[in-house]
């Protein structure tokens, strides 16, 4: 490791903080291309409505304007969905299309309608306003029970609401446990939906060359080389050595950047028609309409207990909202993210699941911080303690009773999954300790003589990251492989480009990355460079979602300095007039083992560019080589969040005083960037329990439609986090990484929760949805003793 | 935002004349409320007339038993004012707790008294203090100027000066904020004068700030928290959202009364 602590372990700085910190980030909205036109959209206002006639005529004519398009002049393919799930009877899932501009009807409100193209920004806003829109109101479904009930179709052709009806497990056996059962615990959740609310907004610009006939989009994504194929082969039929994606410095994306979105489609296509590029920028009240959505499930389940509290089996039947057309991942969001996470911690010898996927007058609803985990997450979380209330039993005495047993790896779950390593009773004693659990009680106390209520809940969760074996995701649907690739180019004088398929949009690749080649190829820091999201430079990459980057991305960037490293050691022993299988390489020397004799990487890679005297039959020049890395299994990190809450009694207020996360992540590249990681999920998580909400009223308008009505999370709504790790390595990778982006937001929302209900129980309260905002805990200890609510 | 002419005069007298001649003119001060207004589309005011070149609406005077505040001075310098801090520490404490410190570098006690935002926070202390609005033609009592959701007795044109606050014996604020937007879900304003007890109440009521004459009765014999523990607002004079029904607001109006006499310096 050189300067003093670079590589592996070491709590480097972030290099791209300083551009970040000094507003130098090149984001997309801050790329202007010359003689650069601006796009505006009109969206749907409706809900849900024909689309009788748009009358473009006066918009076409106003000050400005080089163009305007709809629905009807688009004749490109729809927007694709990359994961095919089939129902329990085997049909596949419904499909309706999805056409970049409406076509016919609007189904939610922000339904791009129309496209003003015109020389600013301000011009084609104004001509928006000219554009004449007759809509043929149709009644919106909003909530899914309603979407069940068929009170109206959002895709007439396909005569139904339901997208799928998936199951996994065999619900006649479980059937036959609970039948058998000492007691059942049943809990109804609720898991709210949420608006990502990335801070950049997403923006994209595209250009057309007409000397070469090719395109280029800049686009605010997670993962470039996806939306070239699919925007490439599925709806503009671009191929690929023609298209350039590029997706500069992004400002997070939580998930809401992964997909395909209409309007990257619409100015790549559009630039060549109006002959000039085409800027899109979303403002926030556009993004609160047209971002992907996130959660949204309502659920019923059950565990079946023997007397010990030992589960016997587990039985949920969850419904998942679509909103109005399938986005790029959205249906393998509560399925094989979801259903397969059930098993959590626990050693349920029996699971089964049924999921319907349902469409409605709304956002379309994808991947979000978490995809699927948080969702299974909260469900078991919430029903473990109420399991532990229903058995008389403590919150650890049942937790610790049906943990997998560290010896019992690796474990085969009833749900598919095949757990490689963890130890759940270490990371229970850990936060135990760090978070003082053993001062509770005093701390209850105190809490009680100044009139308010304090309570204490547990999360110990399992995610599942590190997405995924490409033949097992293709055995589940997944219409792509989910492996990664890299390309580390080491110059004639030593340093090193490394190319990476994965996307960084604050996750900080550029130090986390560079460490693994300050560790493998003892270069210093300022010696590496980490380039990422130009399909122009990157050979190829699935791009950065579900905790990925360094279990799959990483691991090719190893494979890669794998092959870099027997390059050179042919090179060295070339040169130093010796054979190859004696050369060894370390701290960026390559030495004649037992000798001397040695040469500097810097020295190799001089010789490899000026290769004055290789036998070149042998040994070619160059020292730049390539790798795909495709994993052997999922990577499941899992931990426990202890989350402790003071609630204020009269109010209904809610204060987190203690948030003790201790995960294991797997092996620690940058602790300061993991714990970073972890703040920030965190965040989110806290955010999803107390604050966030995403409102629609009846008629499907977004009454949390800016920040006025949507809660986001800031700083002083949270205390200072203690965060800690407790590793075990991942047993299929050679890093040992399991992944950290997520752990945060999944395992923290029912710690919460719990935390609220404990602190309620003997007032009654027994149950608490998500947000618990003050005026549902109010409401809530009303419910339950009308006497304490009214003083 | 649509186009428009903008005006920076540097006297009252120009300003009001600025507006008059404009064919649908407004007055711009911080702009917190109006940019983000223009900016949506929802406004389209053919000239705006600044107002902050003009020297005589900014500072703070204490004269006597009277503070008295220039319309274009900002949240933040009222929070930040010793004379204040020591006059009446409830107001510069509520200025102090108004938005963010952008917000409060920017927007001014002009702005927000002429808004009349039924979630704003100076409206409540204006009740209870019994302030009086100087505007370029006339005084107004604070209780005579309120009257209304975003209304206020203010004519057309007619510009906020100055607001003046009698000096109060003793006075408290206490604020619940709305979690998303931390405006005023709910706002009591107690103030204690040679003339008695007001309070006043924003964010709750349907037609904006009221003054709740059953707690300034209950608390002129006695001045504590259990002498209002009972009194309620009517919950159907209250207004509802996605935050609070009309129900927890009336609640929350007994607990922040309480609280604020409880509080009360
Ligand atoms: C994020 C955010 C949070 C906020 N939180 C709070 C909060 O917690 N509590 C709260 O009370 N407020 C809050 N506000 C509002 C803030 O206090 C504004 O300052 C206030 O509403 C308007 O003041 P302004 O100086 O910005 O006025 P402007 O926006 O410039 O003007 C508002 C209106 O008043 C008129 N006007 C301005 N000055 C005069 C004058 N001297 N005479 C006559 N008419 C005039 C204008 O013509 C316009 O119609 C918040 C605002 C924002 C953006």
């Amino acid at each position: 490791m050189p300067e003093g602590g670079t590589g592996i372990g070491a709590a480097v700085k972030r290099v791209e903080d300083k551009r970040f910190l000094t507003g130098r980030g090149n984001y997309t909205d801050d790329i202007n291309r010359p003689n650069q036109t601006y796009a505006y959209i009109l969206r749907s206002s409706h809900a849900h409505a024909t689309l009788n006639s748009v009358d473009t005529g006066a918009a076409t004519s106003a000050p400005g304007v080089l163009a305007v398009f709809t629905g009807a002049d688009m004749e490109t393919g729809g927007l694709p969905c990359g994961w095919q799930v089939h129902s329990k009877d085997g049909s596949p899932m419904h499909e309706p299309p999805h056409p970049p501009l409406a076509k016919g009807k609007v189904r939610h409100v922000g339904d791009p309608v129309a496209v003003v193209i015109a020389e600013t920004y301000a011009q084609a806003k104004d001509a928006a306003e000219l554009i004449a829109v007759d809509y043929g109101e149709l009644p919106a479904v909003v909530h899914m029970n309603d979407a069940l009930a068929g009170k109206s179709l959002v895709h007439d052709e396909i005569g139904t609401n339901l997208c799928y009806d998936w199951e996994i497990g065999d619900e006649a056996q479980i059937d036959e446990a609970f039948a058998k059962a000492h007691h059942v615990t049943e809990i109804d959740i609720v898991n709210n939906r949420l608006i990502p609310n990335a801070m950049e907004p997403r923006a994209a610009v595209g250009e057309y060359d007409r000397s070469t006939d090719e395109y280029t989009l800049f686009t605010t994504s997670q993962n470039p080389h996806v939306i070239r194929l699919l925007m490439g082969a599925f709806v503009l039929s671009i191929p690929e050595h023609k298209l350039r994606v590029v997706a500069p410095d992004v400002g997070g994306g939580f998930g809401s950047k992964i997909y395909h979105y209409a309007e990257e489609a619409i100015v790549t296509w559009a630039a060549p028609r109006v002959g000039r590029p085409i800027k899109w920028t979303c403002d926030r009240s556009d993004a609160f309409i047209s971002d992907a959505h996130g959660r949204d499930h309502i659920s019923k389940a059950k565990m079946a207990m023997d007397s010990e509290g030992k589960f016997l089996a587990l039985k949920v039947e969850t419904k998942a909202n679509m909103g109005a057309y399938l986005s790029t991942f959205a249906p393998c969001v509560p399925t094989y993210l979801y259903a397969t996470l059930l098993a959590g911690v626990y050693s349920t010898p029996l699971i089964y699941c049924n999921v319907k996927a349902i469409f409605t007058n709304t956002v379309p609803v994808d991947a979000y911080r978490g995809a699927g985990r948080p969702e299974a997450t909260y469900l078991l979380e919430r029903l473990v303690a109420k399991c532990a209330r229903e058995m008389g039993m403590s919150q650890t005495d049942i937790r610790r009773a049906n943990f997998i047993p560290a010896d019992a790896f690796p474990y085969q779950t009833p749900v598919a999954l095949q757990y490689d390593s963890g130890n759940y009773t270490a990371t229970l004693d850990k936060a135990e300790s760090v978070h003082d659990v053993a001062g509770f009680e005093a701390r209850r106390k105190e809490s009680e003589a100044r009139g308010k209520r304090r309570g204490i809940g547990y999360s110990t969760y399992l995610e599942a990251c590190g997405i995924a074996p490409s033949a097992v995701v293709g055995s589940l649907g997944a219409r792509a492989g989910l492996y990664e690739s890299a390309e580390v180019r080491v110059h004639p004088t030593g340093s090193v480009t490394v190319f990476t398929g994965s996307h960084s949009h604050g996750q900080g690749h550029e130090t986390t990355f560079a460490q693994l080649v300050c560790e493998r190829l003892g270069l210093p820091m300022s010696n590496i460079e980490i380039s990422h999201g130009d399909t122009n430079k990157v050979q190829f990459g699935m791009g950065t979602y579900g905790s990925r980057s360094l279990a799959v991305g990483g691991e090719a960037i190893m494979k890669a300095m794998d092959k870099v490293v027997n390059k050179a050691k042919k090179i060295a022993a070339h040169i130093l007039e010796a054979s190859e299988s004696d050369i060894e390489f370390k701290d960026g020397t390559f030495t004649v083992a037992g000798t001397d004799r040695s040469m500097a990487f810097g020295e190799v890679a001089l010789a490899a560019y000026v290769p004055h005297n290789f036998p070149h039959d042998e040994l070619e020049p160059g020292l730049d080589e390539k790798a795909f890395y495709d994993p052997l299994n999922f990577t499941f990190p899992g931990g426990c969040h202890i989350c402790e809450v003071e609630v204020d009694p009269d109010t209904g207020v809610v204060s987190v005083q203690r948030m003790t996360a201790v995960d294991d992540v797997g092996r620690v590249i940058n602790p300061m960037i993991v714990e970073g990681q972890i703040h920030g999920g965190l965040a989110q998580g806290i955010g999803q329990a107390l604050l966030e909400g995403c409102v629609y009223d009846a008629d499907g308008q977004l009454v949390t439609g800016s920040y006025m009505d949507y809660c986001m999370p800031r700083a002083d709504n949270f205390p200072s986090f203690s965060a800690g790790t407790e590793i075990t390595l991942c047993a299929h990778n050679s890093l040992g990484v399991k992944g950290c982006g997520e752990v945060g937001a999944i395992g923290s929302p029912p710690a919460v929760i719990n935390a609220v209900v404990d602190a309620l129980w003997d007032l009654g309260v027994h149950d608490m949805p998500m947000p618990a905002s003050p005026q549902t805990v109010w409401k809530a200890l009303k419910a339950a003793s009308p006497a304490v609510a009214a003083e | 935002m649509y186009d428009f002419a903008y005006h920076k005069p540097s006297s009252v007298a120009d300003a009001v004349a600025a507006r008059s001649g404009a064919e649908d003119g407004t007055f711009v001060a911080g702009g917190m409320t109006l940019v983000p207004t223009l900016k949506q589309r929802l406004a389209q005011p053919s000239d705006l007339v600044d107002l902050g070149g003009i020297g005589e609406l900014h500072g703070i005077t204490v004269s006597g038993d009277t503070v008295t505040i220039g319309a274009m001075t900002t949240h933040g310098a009222v929070a930040k004012s010793a004379e204040v801090q020591s006059a009446i520490p409830a107001l510069a404490a509520l200025a102090g707790g108004i938005g963010d410190p952008q917000v409060r570098n920017r927007g001014t006690i002009g702005g927000s008294v002429a808004n009349n935002d039924p979630a704003a926070d100076y409206p409540a202390a204006c009740m209870a203090l019994g302030a009086t609005i100087k505007t370029d033609k006339r005084e107004v009592p604070a209780d005579e100027f309120f009257t209304g959701l975003f209304e206020t007795a203010l004519d057309e044109g007619e510009m906020i000066v100055s607001v003046s606050f009698p000096k109060p014996e003793k006075a408290a604020y206490q604020k619940f904020i709305n979690p998303a937007s931390r405006y005023a879900l709910v706002g009591v304003f107690v103030a204690k004068t040679g003339g008695g007890v007001k309070v006043a109440v924003t964010g709750a009521g349907q037609d904006g700030v009221f003054r709740v004459p059953e707690m300034e009765s209950a608390l002129s014999s006695n001045l504590s928290a259990d002498a209002i523990a009972d009194v309620a607002v009517d919950a159907d004079t209250l207004n509802s959202d996605i935050h609070a029904s009309a129900e927890y607001r009336s609640h929350l109006i007994t607990v922040m009364a309480k609280r604020a006499v409880a509080a009360l310096s």
